[in-house]
């Protein structure tokens, strides 16, 4: 067995300049798999952490209809009881944030604009979503009833930190819900709609102010890992139903539920991405395919000595498929050697994509896309090169059952 | 002679020019279908955009694209419209229109939308509005307090034809003007935000409740045919000679669809070249394998007087007839694919909201463009003969007397 793996390596480098083609053509296939899967991933991870850090959370506990309806009568009561029951004690809970949010007209000296009005728990909003961090003017809530708002927004009332808006809603039993809060800070998150349309307010002002009787929209909760989304929903889901309840129980979302065209975009994004890299190997597969096919024939004569000497043509066939294997193999080691090296070197240095920052903004994520190297990616791509490739060198190694030695030994 | 001897090289081993033809094929078929499919979505991308009351050129106060409010307004007299319409190439339709910020509310709902105050008789020849009231009627122009609004803001606000909704806004003075108007039709459209943003009524209601008098907030401009409008624009521009009016083109007004367009071109060339070095290894390993098994021939017609010009020709030839076989069934296959999608198109309706988060359509019908079909070829052919080019210098190196030595 061991000759035939030193025959087979040997042979290979039989026909070098044909070898080391063959081996090209594999390591690009192999370094482009796997830049482009961990840029893909890498992306994915920023989209989502941005998209849940500013608002969302990884999980919301609502009442029942609300994120279909957003209407201020679906309301939750959120007491430190509930609380301690559905979350005490679970290490997979990074913090947690109760949030009621209305609708109001906004109006500074000059200008009136329709807003959502959001209230917040000041001290805990900041360990769930970005919020604090992103103030440009002003500050972030010192303890006195006063609102934050958007920069564009700020920039359409024409207002600045320490002038008055007045507020006019409509409170959750339908009474009239107005006042007048200076501006506390100015925040701006990149996301277009957020900065354009949304005025926040200390949490128990604006349950004051709407009436909500201590009631909540959401509770947005930050676990401690992408991956502890799924079973913490589901243990939160099944302790909703079993808490006293008016009506229907309050129900755990997560980030997909409540942001579904992110998981739909990136599953559209991967998939048109694997239909390309599969139409890829195959335009790879049948570019090496002669490589293999060639060393068969041109050989014919070789094989027919070896069978006629006792060779049987299962251990040909083998020899053959060694050295398609081992082409293969140094193919894509160097191929995921360039392929790490280069995404590890734009991991530590980022790509910016000329032209894409509006598109990214709209994501919340701010100029440049960072790739992510991981074991998955760095292995899906070249192990689907891998498969396809042997599968094509196997059509010729077939060939070899049927040769007959002496008719073989006469090929010219 | 040079074409018939090349011709049959290539089919004195039809197992290996078949393998390397099907690499050629499977590329090119992939690149025709990757940029019908991005074409096609690029034209409904960009069309709903230009639909969605932005139109080629618009007319606005210099202030009004980034303070879209009711102060920044035009006057009647700044649009001379005799200057407009001839600057205008024949088939353009054009309108007047005011569009806000406002609130509407009802008994279940209050939230803020755009108050488009539409000119009944031009603006269906402009934006998406013509044709797209599903239920009810569209607005007449004797219409005083009417309003159309789309299917997904009926829903939220619980709402039917007849129904009353409250419009709130902020008029000239500074003051909130409300006014009730019933709900007579209802629209559809591609992207729900459309749905929930737009509400249209009469342009004199608008007027009226804003105390704008005859001001308008914008005139929006469709032109025939896509790609002059930077020079209508200009023309428009000299035309009324004024400076308190702004003329801009989409480009501007929509700088992220622009910016999308811009990526997802650079898409497809970067596919160009990434299926393009998949096959060149390919087309050299062959070409190469071509060339060696050959050398006592190459060395004897070297001998027979044929300059190494001559073999570099040759051998050129040979890839050509390669390239072009794999051309002409991969563009038949690839042509016949998209004609094959296209009738029904791809149908992304199971990701929505997906597709709504990038104001992507959410059916997606392949367009083919000679131009992308043609530059496909030129570059695989010209890219493949260049890559020729060192198999054949090889070849043209080969003596007589090496060959002869060659076995």
């Amino acid at each position: 067995m061991n000759t035939d793996i030193a025959l087979a390596w040997r042979n290979i480098w039989r026909n070098p300049r044909r070898t080391l083609l063959t081996i090209a053509a594999i390591a690009f296939a192999a370094l482009l798999l796997v830049f482009m899967l961990s840029f893909q991933f890498g992306t994915y991870e920023t989209m989502i952490n941005a998209s849940v850090s500013l608002r969302t959370g990884h999980l919301q506990v609502q009442a029942e209809g609300y994120q279909k309806d957003r209407e201020v009568r679906l309301a939750l009561n959120w007491d430190d009881e509930t609380e301690a029951a559905l979350l005490d004690g679970d290490l997979r809970v990074v913090a947690a944030a109760p949030r009621a949010n209305g609708f109001a007209l906004v109006t500074s000296g000059s200008r009136t604009y329709g807003c959502m009005v959001t209230g917040v728990d000041p001290e805990r909003e900041k360990k769930v979503s970005t919020l604090a961090a992103i103030i440009r003017q002003g500050s972030y809530f010192k303890g006195e009833d006063a609102a934050l708002v958007g920069e564009t927004l700020a920039r359409n009332l024409k207002v600045g930190v320490g002038d008055e808006l007045t507020l006019l809603g409509q409170g959750r039993d339908g009474s009239v819900a107005a006042t007048v809060v200076a501006v506390q800070g100015i925040f701006e998150s990149g996301l277009d709609a957020y900065d354009r349309n949304v005025v926040l307010l200390p949490l128990a002002f604006f349950q004051d102010l709407f009436t909500m009787e201590g009631g909540v929209h959401e509770v947005a909760i930050r676990a401690s890992s992408l991956s502890e989304v799924a079973p913490l929903k589901a243990k939160l889901n099944a302790k909703l139903a079993e808490l006293p309840h008016n009506g229907p129980p309050p129900v755990a979302l997560d980030w997909m539920d409540l942001i579904p065209g992110l998981l739909q975009s990136i599953q559209m994004d991967l998939v048109s991405g694997l239909i390309m890299y599969l139409i890829l190997i195959i335009v790879v597969a049948f570019s090496i395919l002669n490589t293999f096919v060639m060393a068969i024939f041109e050989r014919t004569r070789e094989f027919g000595v070896m069978m006629a000497i006792g060779t049987t043509p299962g251990r040909l066939m083998g020899l053959v498929l060694t050295e398609s294997f081992f082409m293969t193999a140094t193919g894509l080691a160097v191929g995921i050697a360039f392929g790490a090296i280069l995404t590890l070197w734009f991991e530590s240095h980022g790509i910016l994509i000329p032209g894409s920052d509006q598109i990214m903004k709209a994501y919340g994520i701010s100029g440049r896309l960072y790739p992510k190297l991981s074991l998955l990616s760095a292995t899906i791509g070249p192990v689907a090169v891998l498969a396809i490739t042997l599968f094509s060198a196997l059509f010729p190694a077939l060939k070899i059952r049927n040769m007959n030695p002496v008719e073989a030994m006469h090929h010219a | 002679m040079h074409n018939e001897l090349a011709w049959r090289n290539i089919w004195r081993n039809p197992r290996r020019t078949l393998v390397i033809t099907t690499a050629v094929v499977i590329g090119i078929w992939s690149i025709i279908l990757l940029s019908a499919l991005t074409r096609g979505m690029q034209r409904e991308m960009l069309g709903n955009g230009i639909k969605t009351l932005t139109g080629h050129i618009q007319i606005q106060h210099p202030e009004y694209m980034d303070d879209p409010v009711v102060d920044y307004s035009l006057g009647e007299g700044a649009i001379d419209k005799e200057a407009l319409s001839t600057r205008l190439p024949r088939g353009s339709h054009w309108t007047g229109r005011i569009r806000v910020g406002a609130v509407a509310a009802n008994a279940r709902h209050s939230g803020g939308v755009t108050l488009v105050g539409m000119d009944p008789e031009r603006e269906p020849f402009v934006s998406f509005i013509g044709g797209a009231v599903t239920e009810g009627r569209p607005l007449k122009a004797s219409d005083k307090s009417k309003v159309v609004v789309g299917r997904a803001l009926l829903n939220a606000y619980e709402a039917r034809i007849g129904h009353k909704l409250i419009l709130m806004s902020q008029d000239t003075k500074g003051e909130i003007a409300s006014k009730a108007f019933r709900i007579v039709g209802v629209f559809d459209a591609d992207l729900e935000a459309t749905e929930k943003t737009y509400l249209f009524v009469p342009f004199g209601a608008a007027q009226q409740m804003l105390g704008l008098g005859d001001r308008l907030s914008e005139v929006s401009i469709v032109l025939p045919e896509m790609g002059e409008e930077k020079e209508v624009a200009r023309a428009i521009s000299q035309a009324l000679n004024t400076e308190s009016l702004s003329v801009t083109t989409w480009q501007e007004r929509l700088p992220m669809l622009a910016a999308y367009l811009k990526l997802s071109d650079s898409f497809i060339y970067i596919w160009y070249g990434v299926v393009f070095i998949a096959m060149g290894f390919g087309i050299v390993n062959t070409t190469l394998m071509a060339v060696f098994e050959r050398i006592r021939e190459f060395g004897l017609i070297r001998a027979l007087g044929m300059s190494p010009s001559g073999i570099i020709r040759g051998v050129l030839l040979e890839s050509l007839f390669l390239l072009l076989l794999g051309l002409t069934a991969g563009n038949v296959l690839g042509i016949a694919t998209v004609f094959l999608i296209a009738i029904h198109g791809i149908d992304l309706s199971a990701l929505a909201a997906g597709t709504e988060m990038w104001g992507m359509p959410r059916i997606i019908i392949p367009v083919l463009t000679p131009t992308d079909i043609l530059t496909a070829n030129g570059v695989i052919v010209t890219l493949g003969l260049v890559v020729s080019l060192y198999p054949a210098t090889k070849a043209a190196r080969i003596t007589p007397v090496e060959a002869l030595r060659y076995t």
